[in-house]
């Protein structure tokens, strides 16, 4: 029985997927951010960073990897409360297993998208930027432990988020805060460069901890002098996103079955006349 | 399995607080194996709150409830697959084509096959059944709102439900559309011995889909009884019009037939532009639902 959910919720997440990819609006979508941001890196490909000896495009790119990383926590966010507000949540809710399989096959198409996007940015920029050592084993090791757990550690945020926020106007709101710690997470700009204060605060967020983990991946090792403690700190980046992830999933199950409860026909139709009231 | 005498639906004192008003006062009615019952009310009357509640997807305040023996609100998956809920979509699965979403959703009833009720339904077949074979390949936001709604159907029934829910099924629909849903919906009260409950605030509907009507009203049930019966039983009277020696009277009765046979028998040939109005179930319903907002 168990089996069958999850092999449901996957071909769900493959069939979301594979329309995510053959629909314009979406694939505009999948494609605007990296090809900007391979356009930034492009400018700044010889531009070298402080006295670092560094180029500024090399230090850059797997901060900009792991930030995208950590954005699949708003787009599962985004996600939920869409399908809450249009009614696929309670079709899946009056369906035998559908909750379950909804839920499944979210993970499935959220992760996927973003491991799409993050190959999307790194292939063309592995062509423009030097200064990477992605061509060694150790380095895609790296990446995909440091990508794995990341995704462990912030989806489950997403989820809870997009089941506590009402509406998809509300949802504007998380990203508010979500922008406020990309900026000060390291990724635009070395952390140690930071008020001590805010380091700590940035410290505490997965995003921090998934550039770091990009960093290290993908940077030679002379690079680790612009981090904290001039260490690429793998323990303590499992730590951290370990904690998350643990908490998270220990919290979005309850969360995300009370959200669950809550849906109904009238639920959705009040929705629905809110919605559109705001349109007319 | 239920025995053929079992209610698939048994309410029995069902209430509805929210706040401090009651949405619902002390309802009880059955549903039996293969009927199709309309809950006919105006808007606010209680209807979805009463679906909603079946469904197992609403608690209710007190009372009990039994949907094909099962408590609603412990309904497990199992249960769930027994039950078919058509919901009044929007615009979800939009991206998703229509045969996709069926077959897509039919797999989560695979597991709950017997061989009594072989689920779920094939994709192709109800496509058929429901008039969207020609539409299988489209993608569902591009469906009209007949269209759609017809898919709605097909998902409500894909896990072969042995009881189906319909919460104003034809809202925004124009009349060809609703003649063809009017349709689709007693061909499978007939072919498939499908028992339907449904809502409306049409009495029309009701009258066509139904095979009895349960009348709610601010939270009560204030009738119950097929078409017929409820014309019948609830005070309808007859409106006689007729002429003698240029004037013009009017009569109200229950028995028009027999007033007008004593009218031929007294003046004869002096009854002219004799008209007989018949209480339709609409004045009934009109009259019944007005007499309880007018305390």
């Amino acid at each position: 029985m168990k089996t069958a959910v999850i092999r449901i919720g996957w071909r769900r997440g493959l069939i979301e997927l594979r329309q995510s990819f053959t629909n314009g609006a979406d694939l505009f979508g999948h494609f605007l951010w990296p090809v900007l941001m391979l356009v930034v890196l492009f400018f700044l490909r010889d531009r070298e960073f402080g006295a670092t000896g560094f180029l500024l495009g090399t230090l850059a790119l797997p901060s900009i990897l792991g930030m995208n990383a950590a954005m699949g926590m708003v787009s599962m966010s985004q996600q939920l409360t869409a399908d809450r507000e249009d009614g696929t949540l309670l079709r899946a809710k009056a369906t035998p297993n559908g909750v379950q399989g909804y839920l499944i096959g979210k993970v499935v198409s959220v992760a996927g998208g973003l491991i799409a996007d993050l190959a999307i940015l790194l292939i063309p920029a592995l062509f423009i930027i030097d200064g990477l050592v992605a061509g060694t084993l150790g380095s895609w090791l790296t990446l995909s432990w440091v990508l794995l757990l990341g995704l462990v550690a912030t989806l489950p945020i997403g989820a809870i988020l997009g089941s506590v926020f009402p509406s998809a106007r509300a949802q504007g709101l998380v990203q508010l805060p979500v922008l406020g710690l990309i900026g000060i997470s390291g990724i635009f700009y070395p952390i140690t460069a930071l008020p001590t204060w805010l380091e700590w605060i940035a410290q505490l967020t997965p995003i921090y901890w998934l550039g770091l983990g990009m960093r290290s991946a993908l940077l030679p090792d002379a690079a680790v002098g612009v981090e904290i403690g001039d260490s690429w700190r793998h323990w303590e980046t499992v730590a951290v996103l370990g904690v998350w992830a643990v908490l998270g999933l220990l919290t979005a199950p309850a969360v995300l079955r009370r959200m669950a409860r809550r849906e109904s026909g009238s639920t959705v139709a009040t929705r629905r006349e809110k919605a559109l009231q705001r349109v007319g | 399995m239920l025995k053929v005498d079992d209610a698939v639906i048994e309410v029995d004192g069902l209430r509805m607080r929210y706040g401090d008003t009651d949405a619902l006062h002390d309802v009880t009615f059955q549903v039996w194996p293969g009927e199709v019952l309309a809950v006919l009310g105006p808007n606010g009357a209680g209807k979805t709150t009463t679906i909603e509640i079946l469904e197992g997807f609403r608690m209710r305040s007190a009372g009990r409830a039994e949907v094909l023996g099962v408590d609603p609100a412990e309904g497990d998956e199992q249960w769930r697959a027994r039950v078919g809920v058509v919901l009044q979509s929007w615009r979800d699965h939009g991206k998703w084509r229509v045969r996709e979403l069926l077959a897509h959703l039919g797999s989560h009833y695979a597991a709950y096959s017997t061989s009594e009720v072989p689920r779920p339904w094939d994709a192709d077949e109800l496509l058929a059944a429901v008039g969207l074979t020609n539409h299988a390949g489209q993608k569902i936001k591009t469906l009209s709102g007949g269209q759609r709604r017809r898919l709605d159907v097909a998902i409500g029934l894909v896990g072969r439900p042995e009881l189906l829910f319909l919460d104003e099924p034809t809202t925004g629909f124009d009349p060809a559309a609703r003649y063809e849903f009017h349709e689709l919906v007693r061909r499978l009260a007939a072919e498939h011995r499908t028992t339907i409950l449904l809502t409306t605030h049409d009495l029309d509907e009701a009258s066509k889909l139904a095979d009895r009507i349960m009348i709610l009203s601010a939270g009560r049930i204030i009738a119950v009884g097929s078409a017929d019966e409820l014309t019948r039983q609830i005070a309808g009277k007859d409106e006689v019009r007729w002429t003698l020696d240029g004037r013009r009277y009017c009569e109200a009765t229950t028995e028009s037939t027999a007033f007008v046979r004593q009218l031929f028998t007294r003046y004869g040939e002096g009854v002219g532009e004799l008209e007989v109005r018949r209480a339709s179930l609409e004045d009934t319903y009109l009259s019944l639902v007005r007499q309880e907002l007018v305390p």
